[in-house]
Protein backbone atom coordinates (compact mmCIF):
# COMPACT_ATOMS: atom_id res chain seq x y z
CA UNK A 1 0.00 0.00 0.00
CA UNK A 2 1.42 3.48 -1.18
CA UNK A 3 1.90 6.14 1.71
CA UNK A 4 0.01 9.75 0.64
CA UNK A 5 1.81 12.63 1.00
CA UNK A 6 0.00 15.71 3.11
CA UNK A 7 -1.36 17.30 0.16
CA UNK A 8 -3.17 14.14 -1.67
CA UNK A 9 -6.29 15.31 -1.50
CA UNK A 10 -4.99 18.51 -3.15
CA UNK A 11 -3.84 16.73 -6.09
CA UNK A 12 -6.76 14.84 -6.26
CA UNK A 13 -9.31 17.35 -5.87
CA UNK A 14 -7.11 19.80 -8.84
CA UNK A 15 -7.23 16.32 -11.26
CA UNK A 16 -4.39 15.13 -10.86
CA UNK A 17 -3.42 11.64 -12.23
CA UNK A 18 -2.00 9.85 -9.73
CA UNK A 19 0.19 6.62 -9.60
CA UNK A 20 2.70 4.97 -7.61
CA UNK A 21 6.24 6.13 -7.65
CA UNK A 22 8.91 5.41 -4.61
CA UNK A 23 5.89 3.67 -1.94
CA UNK A 24 4.19 6.84 -2.38
CA UNK A 25 0.92 7.44 -4.57
CA UNK A 26 1.86 10.66 -6.39
CA UNK A 27 0.69 13.33 -8.89
CA UNK A 28 2.29 12.54 -12.52
CA UNK A 29 0.57 15.33 -14.01
CA UNK A 30 -2.62 17.52 -13.38
CA UNK A 31 -3.01 19.35 -17.22
CA UNK A 32 -0.40 17.60 -19.48
CA UNK A 33 3.67 17.25 -18.71
CA UNK A 34 4.45 19.52 -22.02
CA UNK A 35 2.73 22.41 -20.31
CA UNK A 36 4.09 21.96 -16.82
CA UNK A 37 7.56 21.42 -18.21
CA UNK A 38 7.66 25.01 -20.03
CA UNK A 39 5.98 26.27 -17.48
CA UNK A 40 8.75 25.50 -15.04
CA UNK A 41 11.30 26.90 -17.85
CA UNK A 42 9.50 29.92 -18.50
CA UNK A 43 7.57 31.34 -15.22
CA UNK A 44 7.14 29.45 -12.31
CA UNK A 45 5.93 25.84 -11.08
CA UNK A 46 5.76 23.80 -7.60
CA UNK A 47 5.97 20.54 -7.16
CA UNK A 48 4.60 18.68 -4.65
CA UNK A 49 8.03 16.75 -3.12
CA UNK A 50 6.97 15.21 0.27
CA UNK A 51 7.70 12.24 -0.47
CA UNK A 52 11.49 12.84 -0.01
CA UNK A 53 12.80 11.51 3.48
CA UNK A 54 15.09 13.86 5.76
CA UNK A 55 17.55 12.39 8.19
CA UNK A 56 18.83 15.07 10.88
CA UNK A 57 22.34 13.96 11.89
CA UNK A 58 23.79 15.62 15.51
CA UNK A 59 26.05 14.93 17.73
CA UNK A 60 29.95 15.32 18.48
CA UNK A 61 30.84 13.03 15.94
CA UNK A 62 28.04 13.72 13.15
CA UNK A 63 30.71 16.00 11.11
CA UNK A 64 33.07 12.86 11.51
CA UNK A 65 30.31 10.37 10.72
CA UNK A 66 29.20 12.61 7.49
CA UNK A 67 32.67 12.40 5.94
CA UNK A 68 32.35 8.66 6.65
CA UNK A 69 28.98 7.70 4.73
CA UNK A 70 29.05 10.38 2.35
CA UNK A 71 31.49 10.95 -1.11
CA UNK A 72 31.38 14.82 -1.16
CA UNK A 73 33.47 17.45 1.50
CA UNK A 74 31.59 18.77 3.97
CA UNK A 75 34.95 19.82 5.80
CA UNK A 76 35.29 23.21 6.57
CA UNK A 77 31.89 24.48 5.06
CA UNK A 78 30.17 27.88 6.51
CA UNK A 79 26.74 27.30 7.81
CA UNK A 80 23.92 26.98 5.50
CA UNK A 81 26.31 25.40 2.69
CA UNK A 82 24.88 22.27 0.55
CA UNK A 83 26.61 19.61 -0.98
CA UNK A 84 25.56 17.30 -3.26
CA UNK A 85 26.82 13.71 -3.34
CA UNK A 86 26.10 9.82 -2.79
CA UNK A 87 26.62 7.16 -0.36
CA UNK A 88 28.28 4.24 -1.29
CA UNK A 89 29.06 0.12 -1.29
CA UNK A 90 32.25 -0.61 -0.41
CA UNK A 91 32.56 -1.74 -4.14
CA UNK A 92 31.31 1.37 -5.23
CA UNK A 93 27.96 0.90 -6.15
CA UNK A 94 25.87 3.60 -4.80
CA UNK A 95 23.46 3.38 -2.58
CA UNK A 96 21.88 6.68 -2.82
CA UNK A 97 22.65 10.28 -4.08
CA UNK A 98 21.35 12.73 -1.74
CA UNK A 99 21.89 16.89 -0.52
CA UNK A 100 23.70 17.20 3.05
CA UNK A 101 22.94 20.52 4.09
CA UNK A 102 25.06 21.86 6.98
CA UNK A 103 22.63 23.59 9.39
CA UNK A 104 25.22 24.11 12.89
CA UNK A 105 28.54 22.92 13.57
CA UNK A 106 28.21 19.00 13.95
CA UNK A 107 24.34 19.21 12.74
CA UNK A 108 23.50 18.12 9.46
CA UNK A 109 20.28 17.70 7.13
CA UNK A 110 20.08 14.49 4.85
CA UNK A 111 17.75 14.64 2.46
CA UNK A 112 17.07 10.83 0.30
CA UNK A 113 15.58 9.87 -2.06
CA UNK A 114 11.86 8.07 -1.38
CA UNK A 115 12.31 4.98 -2.91
CA UNK A 116 15.52 4.80 -1.13
CA UNK A 117 14.07 5.53 2.54
CA UNK A 118 13.76 2.32 4.49
CA UNK A 119 17.06 0.84 2.61
CA UNK A 120 19.46 4.32 3.41
CA UNK A 121 18.50 4.72 7.14
CA UNK A 122 19.22 1.40 7.42
CA UNK A 123 22.28 1.89 5.85
CA UNK A 124 23.47 4.92 8.00
CA UNK A 125 22.46 3.03 11.42
CA UNK A 126 24.39 0.20 10.38
CA UNK A 127 27.55 2.26 10.24
CA UNK A 128 27.00 4.27 13.40
CA UNK A 129 29.65 1.94 15.40
CA UNK A 130 32.48 4.40 16.92
CA UNK A 131 30.55 7.67 16.17
CA UNK A 132 28.58 9.44 19.05
CA UNK A 133 25.78 11.07 17.04
CA UNK A 134 22.10 10.97 17.00
CA UNK A 135 20.45 9.55 14.17
CA UNK A 136 16.98 11.34 13.82
CA UNK A 137 14.80 10.29 10.76
CA UNK A 138 12.21 12.91 10.32
CA UNK A 139 10.20 12.11 6.57
CA UNK A 140 7.30 11.81 8.43
CA UNK A 141 7.38 15.19 10.02
CA UNK A 142 8.46 17.07 7.07
CA UNK A 143 6.51 18.14 4.12
CA UNK A 144 8.66 20.05 1.03
CA UNK A 145 7.73 21.93 -1.46
CA UNK A 146 9.90 22.58 -4.93
CA UNK A 147 9.46 26.10 -6.24
CA UNK A 148 11.12 26.29 -9.54
CA UNK A 149 11.52 28.78 -12.24
CA UNK A 150 13.06 31.93 -13.48
CA UNK A 151 10.05 33.90 -11.26
CA UNK A 152 9.90 31.38 -8.35
CA UNK A 153 12.31 34.09 -6.27
CA UNK A 154 9.36 36.40 -7.08
CA UNK A 155 7.02 34.20 -5.83
CA UNK A 156 8.53 32.92 -2.92
CA UNK A 157 8.91 36.18 -1.83
CA UNK A 158 5.71 37.55 -2.82
CA UNK A 159 3.46 35.01 -2.04
CA UNK A 160 4.77 33.16 0.41
CA UNK A 161 6.25 36.17 2.37
CA UNK A 162 9.59 34.47 2.68
CA UNK A 163 12.76 36.05 1.43
CA UNK A 164 15.15 34.41 -0.17
CA UNK A 165 16.63 36.67 -2.62
CA UNK A 166 19.86 36.60 -0.42
CA UNK A 167 20.13 32.94 -0.78
CA UNK A 168 22.90 31.79 -3.13
CA UNK A 169 22.81 28.52 -5.15
CA UNK A 170 23.41 25.44 -2.94
CA UNK A 171 22.74 27.32 0.32
CA UNK A 172 19.76 26.93 2.96
CA UNK A 173 18.31 28.96 5.92
CA UNK A 174 16.07 28.67 8.95
CA UNK A 175 13.21 30.76 9.28
CA UNK A 176 10.98 30.14 12.16
CA UNK A 177 10.59 26.25 11.97
CA UNK A 178 10.93 26.10 7.93
CA UNK A 179 14.08 25.47 6.16
CA UNK A 180 14.86 26.84 2.51
CA UNK A 181 17.40 26.52 0.32
CA UNK A 182 18.12 27.74 -3.12
CA UNK A 183 18.13 24.38 -5.23
CA UNK A 184 16.22 22.16 -7.27
CA UNK A 185 15.70 19.09 -9.55
CA UNK A 186 15.57 20.71 -12.69
CA UNK A 187 17.96 23.40 -13.99
CA UNK A 188 16.20 26.29 -13.40
CA UNK A 189 16.66 28.64 -10.68
CA UNK A 190 14.61 27.81 -7.74
CA UNK A 191 13.72 26.93 -4.03
CA UNK A 192 13.08 23.86 -1.84
CA UNK A 193 11.35 24.31 1.49
CA UNK A 194 11.17 21.68 4.11
CA UNK A 195 7.97 22.25 6.65
CA UNK A 196 5.36 20.87 9.15
CA UNK A 197 2.41 19.16 7.14
CA UNK A 198 0.52 22.03 8.15
CA UNK A 199 2.76 24.97 6.75
CA UNK A 200 3.13 22.90 3.71
CA UNK A 201 -0.19 22.80 3.13
CA UNK A 202 -0.97 26.07 3.53
CA UNK A 203 2.27 27.02 1.11
CA UNK A 204 0.39 25.20 -1.57
CA UNK A 205 -2.89 26.86 -1.44
CA UNK A 206 -1.48 30.20 -1.30
CA UNK A 207 0.91 29.59 -4.24
CA UNK A 208 -2.05 27.68 -6.51
CA UNK A 209 -4.48 30.45 -5.54
CA UNK A 210 -2.07 32.96 -6.16
CA UNK A 211 -2.66 31.88 -10.22
CA UNK A 212 1.12 32.33 -10.57
CA UNK A 213 3.00 29.30 -10.08
CA UNK A 214 1.52 25.73 -11.50
CA UNK A 215 1.11 22.84 -10.21
CA UNK A 216 3.64 20.39 -11.66
CA UNK A 217 4.08 16.32 -11.32
CA UNK A 218 6.32 14.08 -11.20
CA UNK A 219 6.15 13.59 -14.80
CA UNK A 220 7.58 16.85 -15.93
CA UNK A 221 9.84 17.24 -13.53
CA UNK A 222 11.54 13.60 -14.96
CA UNK A 223 11.30 15.72 -18.04
CA UNK A 224 13.43 19.05 -16.64
CA UNK A 225 15.55 17.21 -14.50
CA UNK A 226 16.74 14.52 -17.67
CA UNK A 227 17.21 17.04 -19.97
CA UNK A 228 19.43 18.94 -18.20
CA UNK A 229 21.69 15.73 -17.49
CA UNK A 230 20.62 15.27 -13.85
CA UNK A 231 20.90 11.49 -12.61
CA UNK A 232 17.62 9.56 -11.19
CA UNK A 233 18.58 6.79 -8.83
CA UNK A 234 17.56 3.51 -10.28
CA UNK A 235 18.24 4.99 -13.88
CA UNK A 236 21.62 6.52 -14.29
CA UNK A 237 22.56 5.70 -10.56
CA UNK A 238 22.39 1.80 -9.01
CA UNK A 239 23.91 -0.43 -7.03
CA UNK A 240 25.82 -1.61 -10.01
CA UNK A 241 26.25 2.07 -11.28
CA UNK A 242 29.31 3.98 -9.57
CA UNK A 243 29.57 7.72 -9.38
CA UNK A 244 32.71 7.50 -11.99
CA UNK A 245 30.61 5.45 -14.33
CA UNK A 246 28.08 7.82 -14.74
CA UNK A 247 30.48 10.49 -14.61
CA UNK A 248 29.97 12.36 -11.39
CA UNK A 249 33.14 12.27 -10.21
CA UNK A 250 33.56 15.46 -9.16
CA UNK A 251 31.80 14.59 -5.99
CA UNK A 252 32.96 12.37 -4.61
CA UNK A 253 36.15 13.83 -3.19
CA UNK A 254 39.20 11.57 -3.49
CA UNK A 255 41.34 13.29 -1.42
CA UNK A 256 39.48 13.26 1.91
CA UNK A 257 41.15 10.44 4.36
CA UNK A 258 38.60 8.34 3.70
CA UNK A 259 34.76 7.45 2.96
CA UNK A 260 33.13 3.61 2.72
CA UNK A 261 33.70 3.70 -1.19
CA UNK A 262 36.84 5.33 -1.44
CA UNK A 263 39.40 2.40 -2.06
CA UNK A 264 36.99 0.94 -4.98
CA UNK A 265 36.52 4.71 -6.79
CA UNK A 266 40.48 5.10 -6.57
CA UNK A 267 41.25 1.72 -8.53
CA UNK A 268 38.18 2.91 -10.95
CA UNK A 269 39.77 6.02 -11.42
CA UNK A 270 43.33 4.19 -11.89
CA UNK A 271 41.73 1.35 -13.82
CA UNK A 272 38.93 2.55 -16.04
CA UNK A 273 35.71 1.42 -15.85
CA UNK A 274 33.90 -1.59 -18.32
CA UNK A 275 30.71 1.36 -18.75
CA UNK A 276 29.94 4.81 -18.93
CA UNK A 277 27.42 6.85 -18.93
CA UNK A 278 26.82 8.59 -21.99
CA UNK A 279 24.09 11.28 -24.15
CA UNK A 280 22.88 9.70 -27.58
CA UNK A 281 20.89 11.51 -29.76
CA UNK A 282 18.88 9.96 -32.47
CA UNK A 283 18.01 11.05 -35.81
CA UNK A 284 14.78 10.28 -35.84
CA UNK A 285 11.76 11.04 -33.64
CA UNK A 286 11.18 7.98 -32.06
CA UNK A 287 11.89 7.39 -28.46
CA UNK A 288 14.48 5.46 -26.42
CA UNK A 289 13.19 4.39 -23.18
CA UNK A 290 15.14 3.16 -19.99
CA UNK A 291 15.75 -0.32 -20.97
CA UNK A 292 16.46 -0.50 -24.64
CA UNK A 293 19.31 -1.99 -26.06
CA UNK A 294 21.94 0.30 -27.41
CA UNK A 295 23.82 -1.54 -30.51
CA UNK A 296 27.03 -0.71 -32.28
CA UNK A 297 26.85 -0.33 -36.03
CA UNK A 298 27.71 -4.41 -36.34
CA UNK A 299 24.50 -4.55 -34.29
CA UNK A 300 25.70 -5.92 -30.88
CA UNK A 301 24.72 -5.16 -27.74
CA UNK A 302 26.71 -2.30 -26.35
CA UNK A 303 24.73 -1.08 -23.28
CA UNK A 304 21.48 0.05 -22.31
CA UNK A 305 19.28 3.30 -21.99
CA UNK A 306 18.63 4.91 -19.01
CA UNK A 307 16.70 7.27 -19.96
CA UNK A 308 14.93 8.87 -22.64
CA UNK A 309 12.42 10.78 -23.63
CA UNK A 310 11.96 13.56 -26.79
CA UNK A 311 13.37 16.00 -25.46
CA UNK A 312 10.98 18.64 -24.90
CA UNK A 313 12.67 22.23 -25.05
CA UNK A 314 15.44 21.18 -28.69
CA UNK A 315 12.91 18.99 -30.08
CA UNK A 316 15.13 15.83 -30.11
CA UNK A 317 14.97 12.24 -29.29
CA UNK A 318 17.80 11.72 -26.92
CA UNK A 319 18.64 9.44 -24.28
CA UNK A 320 20.94 8.69 -21.38
CA UNK A 321 22.89 5.11 -21.46
CA UNK A 322 25.35 2.99 -20.13
CA UNK A 323 27.92 1.28 -22.48
CA UNK A 324 30.95 -0.30 -22.76
CA UNK A 325 33.82 2.08 -22.16
CA UNK A 326 35.26 1.66 -25.96
CA UNK A 327 31.81 3.22 -27.34
CA UNK A 328 31.89 6.18 -25.07
CA UNK A 329 33.61 8.41 -26.96
CA UNK A 330 31.81 11.41 -28.27
CA UNK A 331 31.02 11.53 -32.05
CA UNK A 332 30.34 7.51 -31.65
CA UNK A 333 27.78 6.45 -33.91
CA UNK A 334 25.52 4.21 -31.91
CA UNK A 335 22.08 2.33 -32.44
CA UNK A 336 18.75 2.23 -30.39
CA UNK A 337 16.39 -0.56 -30.82
CA UNK A 338 13.28 0.61 -30.70
CA UNK A 339 10.55 -2.16 -30.77
CA UNK A 340 11.35 -3.79 -33.86
CA UNK A 341 13.22 -1.06 -35.57
CA UNK A 342 17.09 0.21 -34.96
CA UNK A 343 17.71 3.91 -34.89
CA UNK A 344 20.89 5.28 -36.04
CA UNK A 345 22.18 7.90 -32.88
CA UNK A 346 25.79 9.43 -31.88
CA UNK A 347 27.17 9.83 -29.00
CA UNK A 348 26.44 13.64 -27.42
CA UNK A 349 27.53 15.62 -23.93
CA UNK A 350 24.64 13.95 -21.33
CA UNK A 351 23.37 17.35 -21.17
CA UNK A 352 20.69 18.32 -23.49
CA UNK A 353 20.01 21.79 -22.50
CA UNK A 354 21.64 24.28 -20.55
CA UNK A 355 21.41 24.79 -16.79
CA UNK A 356 19.81 28.40 -16.37
CA UNK A 357 21.12 28.77 -12.39
CA UNK A 358 21.25 31.60 -10.57
CA UNK A 359 24.51 31.70 -8.49
CA UNK B 1 -14.79 13.06 -21.22
CA UNK B 2 -14.44 10.36 -23.85
CA UNK B 3 -16.46 10.39 -26.91
CA UNK B 4 -17.80 7.06 -28.30
CA UNK B 5 -18.27 7.99 -31.72
CA UNK B 6 -21.18 5.40 -33.46
CA UNK B 7 -20.64 3.25 -36.90
CA UNK B 8 -17.21 2.24 -35.73
CA UNK B 9 -15.86 -0.82 -34.42
CA UNK B 10 -13.97 -1.25 -31.30
CA UNK B 11 -11.46 -3.50 -29.74
CA UNK B 12 -10.69 -4.01 -26.08
CA UNK B 13 -7.17 -2.68 -26.35
CA UNK B 14 -8.61 0.60 -27.85
CA UNK B 15 -8.50 1.06 -31.43
CA UNK B 16 -11.02 2.14 -33.57
CA UNK B 17 -11.82 0.29 -37.23
CA UNK B 18 -13.78 2.13 -39.39
CA UNK B 19 -15.06 -0.36 -42.14
CA UNK B 20 -15.46 0.62 -45.92
CA UNK B 21 -16.04 -1.85 -48.72
CA UNK B 22 -13.06 -4.24 -48.58
CA UNK B 23 -11.30 -1.91 -46.48
CA UNK B 24 -10.64 -0.18 -42.92
CA UNK B 25 -9.83 2.57 -41.31
CA UNK B 26 -7.37 1.94 -37.83
CA UNK B 27 -6.65 4.04 -35.43
CA UNK B 28 -7.13 4.41 -31.67
CA UNK B 29 -10.20 5.90 -30.08
CA UNK B 30 -11.20 9.23 -28.32
CA UNK B 31 -10.40 7.07 -24.75
CA UNK B 32 -7.44 5.83 -25.72
CA UNK B 33 -6.05 9.68 -26.49
CA UNK B 34 -7.17 11.14 -23.31
CA UNK B 35 -5.32 8.13 -21.27
CA UNK B 36 -2.18 8.50 -23.29
CA UNK B 37 -2.06 12.78 -23.36
CA UNK B 38 0.27 14.21 -25.37
CA UNK B 39 1.16 12.23 -28.36
CA UNK B 40 4.51 12.99 -29.52
CA UNK B 41 5.44 9.73 -31.56
CA UNK B 42 3.57 7.11 -33.76
CA UNK B 43 5.49 4.55 -34.93
CA UNK B 44 3.40 3.29 -38.15
CA UNK B 45 4.49 -0.36 -40.32
CA UNK B 46 5.29 0.00 -44.33
CA UNK B 47 2.71 0.03 -47.03
CA UNK B 48 2.29 -3.53 -47.95
CA UNK B 49 2.98 -4.95 -44.98
CA UNK B 50 0.97 -8.02 -43.69
CA UNK B 51 -1.04 -6.59 -39.78
CA UNK B 52 -2.62 -9.79 -37.92
CA UNK B 53 -5.58 -9.80 -35.80
CA UNK B 54 -4.44 -9.49 -31.87
CA UNK B 55 -0.90 -8.43 -33.08
CA UNK B 56 0.80 -5.28 -32.71
CA UNK B 57 1.84 -3.13 -36.15
CA UNK B 58 2.93 0.14 -34.12
CA UNK B 59 3.25 2.24 -31.34
CA UNK B 60 2.00 5.63 -29.94
CA UNK B 61 4.28 7.46 -27.99
CA UNK B 62 3.49 9.98 -25.33
CA UNK B 63 6.14 12.02 -23.73
CA UNK B 64 5.88 9.09 -20.69
CA UNK B 65 5.29 5.99 -22.16
CA UNK B 66 5.13 3.80 -25.15
CA UNK B 67 1.67 2.10 -26.18
CA UNK B 68 1.48 -0.86 -28.72
CA UNK B 69 -1.02 -0.53 -31.36
CA UNK B 70 -2.80 -3.93 -31.86
CA UNK B 71 -4.92 -4.14 -35.20
CA UNK B 72 -8.35 -5.31 -34.61
CA UNK B 73 -8.32 -6.81 -37.94
CA UNK B 74 -5.86 -9.18 -40.40
CA UNK B 75 -4.94 -8.43 -44.14
CA UNK B 76 -2.67 -5.53 -45.28
CA UNK B 77 -1.79 -2.21 -45.16
CA UNK B 78 -2.18 -0.19 -48.05
CA UNK B 79 -1.71 3.31 -46.80
CA UNK B 80 -0.57 5.12 -43.92
CA UNK B 81 -1.77 8.91 -42.25
CA UNK B 82 1.98 10.13 -42.75
CA UNK B 83 0.34 13.71 -41.89
CA UNK B 84 1.29 11.76 -37.85
CA UNK B 85 4.90 11.60 -39.03
CA UNK B 86 5.11 15.45 -38.33
CA UNK B 87 2.08 16.30 -36.72
CA UNK B 88 1.44 13.35 -34.04
CA UNK B 89 -0.61 15.54 -32.03
CA UNK B 90 -3.31 15.02 -34.51
CA UNK B 91 -4.71 12.22 -32.51
CA UNK B 92 -5.12 14.09 -29.64
CA UNK B 93 -6.75 16.68 -31.42
CA UNK B 94 -9.06 14.22 -33.43
CA UNK B 95 -8.54 10.84 -32.56
CA UNK B 96 -11.32 9.54 -34.97
CA UNK B 97 -10.29 11.68 -37.60
CA UNK B 98 -6.77 10.82 -37.92
CA UNK B 99 -6.63 7.11 -38.59
CA UNK B 100 -3.42 5.36 -38.79
CA UNK B 101 -3.39 2.90 -41.37
CA UNK B 102 -5.76 1.66 -43.86
CA UNK B 103 -5.55 -1.95 -44.59
CA UNK B 104 -7.36 -4.38 -47.14
CA UNK B 105 -9.29 -6.81 -44.88
CA UNK B 106 -8.45 -9.94 -45.37
CA UNK B 107 -11.41 -12.16 -42.99
CA UNK B 108 -14.01 -9.34 -42.51
CA UNK B 109 -15.23 -12.10 -40.31
CA UNK B 110 -12.97 -10.90 -37.52
CA UNK B 111 -14.99 -8.14 -36.99
CA UNK B 112 -17.59 -10.09 -35.48
CA UNK B 113 -14.93 -10.05 -32.49
CA UNK B 114 -15.26 -6.24 -32.09
CA UNK B 115 -17.56 -4.32 -30.23
CA UNK B 116 -19.71 -1.29 -31.37
CA UNK B 117 -20.15 1.90 -29.55
CA UNK B 118 -22.58 1.31 -26.94
CA UNK B 119 -20.47 -1.79 -26.15
CA UNK B 120 -17.54 -0.15 -26.09
CA UNK B 121 -18.50 2.63 -23.72
CA UNK B 122 -19.29 0.22 -21.11
CA UNK B 123 -16.37 -1.98 -21.74
CA UNK B 124 -14.20 1.59 -20.89
CA UNK B 125 -16.76 2.43 -17.66
CA UNK B 126 -15.64 -0.41 -16.36
CA UNK B 127 -12.27 -0.33 -17.24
Amino acid sequence: MEKKTCLYDRHVALGALMSPFGGFIMPIQYSNITDEHNAVRQHCGVFDVSHMGEVRITGPDAERYVQHIFTNDVSGAPIGQIYYGMMLYPNGGTVDDLLVYKMGENDFFLVINAANIDKDVAWMKEHTAGFDINLNHQSDYYGQLAVQGPEAEAVVEEVLGISCSELKFYTAKVVGDIIISRTGYTGEDGFEIYGSHEFTQKSWDKLIESGRCKPCGLGCRDTLRFEVGLPLYGDELSADISPVMAGLSMFCKLDKPEFIGKEALVEQKANGVPQKLVGIELADKAIPRHGYAVLNNDGEVVGEVTTGYHCLSVDKSVCMALVKTEFAKLDTPLQVQIRKKVFPGVVVKKKFYDKHYKK
Amino acid sequence: MAQFMEGLLYSESHEFIRVEGEFGYIGISDYAQHALGNVVYVDMPDVDDEVTAGEEFGAVESVKAASDLISPVSGTVVEVNEALEDEPELLNKDAFANWIIKVQLSDPSELDNLMDAKAYEAFCENA
